[in-house]
């Protein structure tokens, strides 16, 4: 089953990697993880995408827990919530295939944040399917490059994960 | 008062009334030398081999309640010493490891004696420092004492680039310390423990199972206490040996691999088991799947949520101090009324004699030639079982689990998670240190031995009136066993060529050596270096049985209840 683990961490240098090297130490998978500094500094946001039977996902959340510098931790995928993940795609753009482009942008409300004769760049935000569903949507020959964020979640409503 | 780092390092050493440091110096903590020299109130005790440096520190953590402390130098003093953290670390031992980095504008630049020992150290240390402010150094100090003491202890390093050391600033030992993401849970849910009280009541076939827990957290006596007021019983994991008193009825020996066919008996068919500090390790249950057949409620004691249902699933899991979680079990029982059923217990009473009657621990002795468990007897009547004794790894560690039987906690120090060979003599260094007038007993085998054989010179010079018990079969006797039952007989490179003679090389050292041929000698031998030779490490050699082997025994992957009893069974 898939997850979405969020944590705050104590921003301090080696906190990443005390958090990557359990997951590869422990045999756990990581399909995506992105962290970045809260509105207070001296935290960080982490959002994993990890998989595993219940055993193993309890586990995890334990063995989280259990690094000196990780300050909270939540499965948010346990309840409603909101996934979120950032793409870059610099496709290629030239004769037909340059309004072909741009009207699947559009379907998707993506935006066109880079233009030259020959390329854009789309920036797409959305869950994981619709990202997919957008590359897919593309003829995979005219796709040059990708670039995307990995997972950032937040629990709907009430649930907050603070301090 | 304004001071270097270098002194800071010390006063916050001595602020933590830390008596001893092992370790051994070099260039990047030049300066910490320096100031260890200029005063008195902490003793250093230069080791042979950094990594002897952490495991005697660590015996000393072991056998005391207190943290133990070693100090090594950047890159090569580090990395000797990782085995040793490592160790301590598998059995939650309390440790604060200060090591040197080379300046902090080389890092990175591949200097001299550089390595990432934060890095290296990371997978093996309950936490880790890099200190890049001399403004730091005594907040993370004491951060780190916390830390390696609290919630489930561990080895915690702190280390400091050399210009970090001679930096100045003003010094304060701060006298509190909390840390917003470490908040380590002491009390347990009341909830949880009467339903645990309840459980334990209505059990027809109770079983306490007991580990290095109930050891770290000093609650022998509330353990015993716990245990004599409900009449069950009860086992002690190798880390938990003394937990519980070893010469008691309700004691049915150690569990698991090389434990008793009562105690493992009692394990598997029992319907309510108590684990208590303990955690279910796979040298203890055997296969997983196996102990899962029989079912049983179990109730898990622990400090740390991530040991709870981790090998084995929980029914009334209770996350708390054991100290803390048995005192208040004590506390219901004593203030209710009910009692465990009398019937159904000396029902389970009787199964469980029928099982000891088994008498799994019988061997053969011999007229002509020594057998090892012989001495470990004759080593524990000698001492009136009341020695430190330390071992290294193999069979005559598990001969010393076996037969020296332990009445109380913290007396019987060796490595059960990480299972290092050559920790024996630092182990002893460390226990001796800490309790000078105790008699304190190193068994070992030949091998392990020398692992670590540098460290007579050590004990020379600190004047450690040790025992060293080597139970010499001229082989890796644990390999040698495994290669007879599981590998054909091949004893593929498991044979010990070219030995020391150990007596002799003893004596070069400056110590006593003793070599023990035959049986009748046994006592004497025992007897002649701890009255003739109290004050003397006296090395024993005692040349034993090549073949024996260690019994009873359940073969990995294989369930509890299909236990190896003796040759026979093979
Ligand atoms: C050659 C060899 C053979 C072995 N054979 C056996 C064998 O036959 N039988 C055997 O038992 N072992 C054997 N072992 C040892 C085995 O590998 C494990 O090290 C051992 O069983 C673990 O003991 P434990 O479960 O008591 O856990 P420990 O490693 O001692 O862990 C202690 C547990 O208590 C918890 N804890 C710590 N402090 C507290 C506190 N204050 N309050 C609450 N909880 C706390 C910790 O979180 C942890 O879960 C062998 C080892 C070797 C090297
Ligand atoms: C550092 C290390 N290397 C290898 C092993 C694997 N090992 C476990 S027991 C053993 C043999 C130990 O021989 P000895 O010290 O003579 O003890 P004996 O089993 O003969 O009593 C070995 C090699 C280990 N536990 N530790
Ligand atoms: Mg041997």
């Amino acid at each position: 089953m898939r997850h979405v683990i969020s944590l705050l961490i104590e921003n301090e240098s080696g906190a990443l990697s005390r958090v990557s090297g359990l997951f590869s130490a422990r045999g756990y998978n990581i399909e995506s993880l992105t962290v970045a500094p809260t509105e207070d500094a001296s935290m960080s946001r982490m959002t994993i995408v990890t998989s595993g039977s219940d055993d193993i996902i309890e586990q995890i959340t334990k063995q989280l827990n259990k690094l000196v510098e990780v300050v909270k931790v939540v499965d948010i995928s346990e309840a409603a919530h909101i996934e979120r993940e950032l793409m870059l795609i610099k496709v290629r753009a030239t004769g037909k295939d340059r309004e072909e482009v741009k009207r699947t942008a559009d379907i998707f409300r993506a935006r066109i944040i880079d233009v030259t004769d020959a390329s854009y760049v789309v920036e797409l935000t959305g869950n994981q399917a619709k990202l997919d569903a957008f590359v897919d949507a593309l003829d995979p020959a005219l796709i040059l490059e990708t670039v995307r964020s990995g997972v950032c979640g937040i629990g709907r409503g009430d649930r907050v994960l603070k301090l | 008062m304004v001071l270097t780092g270098a002194e800071i390092v010390i006063r916050c050493l001595q602020e933590e009334k830390v008596e001893y440091v092992f370790g051994y110096p070099g260039g990047a903590v030049l300066y910490l030398y320096d100031a260890l020299f200029q005063q008195e109130d902490v003793r250093h005790v230069l080791v042979r081999h950094e990594q002897a440096a952490v495991h005697a520190a660590d015996g000393f953590a072991r056998s005391t309640d207190k943290v133990g402390v070693a100090m090594v130098t950047s890159g090569p003093g580090a990395t000797n010493a990782v085995t040793g953290i490592a160790t301590a670390y598998c059995d939650s031992i309390p440790l604060v490891i200060i090591s040197g980095q080379v300046p902090t504008a080389a890092i990175g630049q591949d200097a001299f004696q550089e390595v990432d020992t934060v890095g290296i150290t990371r997978p093996c240390v309950k936490h880790n420092f890099l200190v890049r402010d001399v403004r730091d150094i005594a907040a993370t100090i004491k951060k780190a004492f916390y830390l390696a003491r609290t919630g489930r202890p561990g080895p915690v390093l702190v280390d400091i680039p050399k210009d970090i050391t001679i930096a100045k600033c003003e010094f304060e030992y701060p006298k509190e310390i909390s840390l917003r993401s470490y908040n380590p849970v002491v009390r347990g849910h009341q909830g949880q423990i009467k339903k645990a009280v309840q459980l334990l009541l209505e059990a027809k076939r109770p079983m306490i199972y007991t580990g290095g827990g109930v050891v770290l957290s000093d609650a022998a006596e509330q353990l015993t206490k716990l245990t004599r007021l409900l009449g069950y019983p009860v086992t002690n994991t190798l880390m938990g040996l003394g937990g519980y008193p070893a010469s008691d009825r309700q004691y049915l020996g150690m569990p698991g691999m090389h434990g008793t066919y009562e105690a493992n008996m009692s394990m598997h068919y029992c319907d309510v088991l108590l684990a208590v500090g303990a955690r279910f390790d796979d040298r203890v249950i055997g296969n997983p799947a196996h102990f899962a057949e029989e079912p049983r409620k179990i109730i898990h004691v622990d400090i740390d949520p991530s040991s709870i249902s981790k090998r084995v699933k929980v029914d009334v899991p209770i996350v708390g101090d054991v100290k803390d979680v048995l005192d208040e079990m004590i506390r219901q029982l004593e203030s209710g009324a009910a009692r465990p059923n009398g019937e159904h217990l000396s029902a389970w009473w009787k199964q469980i004699e029928e099982w000891r009657s088994r008498d799994c621990m019988a061997y053969k002795n011999s007229d002509e030639i020594i057998k090892p468990q012989f001495v470990v007897q004759k080593l524990w009547e000698v001492t009136g079982g009341n020695a430190i004794v330390t071992s290294d790894v193999g069979q005559h560690q598990m001969w010393a689990a076996q037969y020296y039987r332990f009445d109380q906690p913290r007396r019987w120090l060796n490595s059960g998670g990480l299972g290092t060979m050559g920790v024996g003599m630092p182990y002893a260094m460390g226990a001796q240190l800490a309790h000078p007038d105790a008699q304190v007993a190193c068994i070992t085998g030949e091998a392990s031995i020398q692992m670590n054989i540098q460290e007579l010179s050590t004990c020379k010079q600190f004047r450690l009136p040790i025992k060293i018990c080597n139970l010499n079969n001229r082989y890796l006797g644990m390999v040698r066993q495994w290669q007879q039952i599981f590998h054909g007989g091949r004893y593929s490179e498991s044979y010990m060529d070219s030995l020391p003679d150990f007596a002799k090389l003893a004596e070069a050292y400056g110590h006593v050596g003793i070599r023990v041929d035959r049986p009748a000698d046994v006592e004497d031998a025992i007897r002649e270096a701890f009255v003739k030779h109290k004050n003397e490490l006296v090395f024993l050699d005692f040349q034993v049985d090549q073949t024996e082997n260690v019994y009873p025994m359940v073969q990995g992957g294989k369930g509890l209840t299909e236990m190896i009893l003796s040759a026979e069974d093979l």
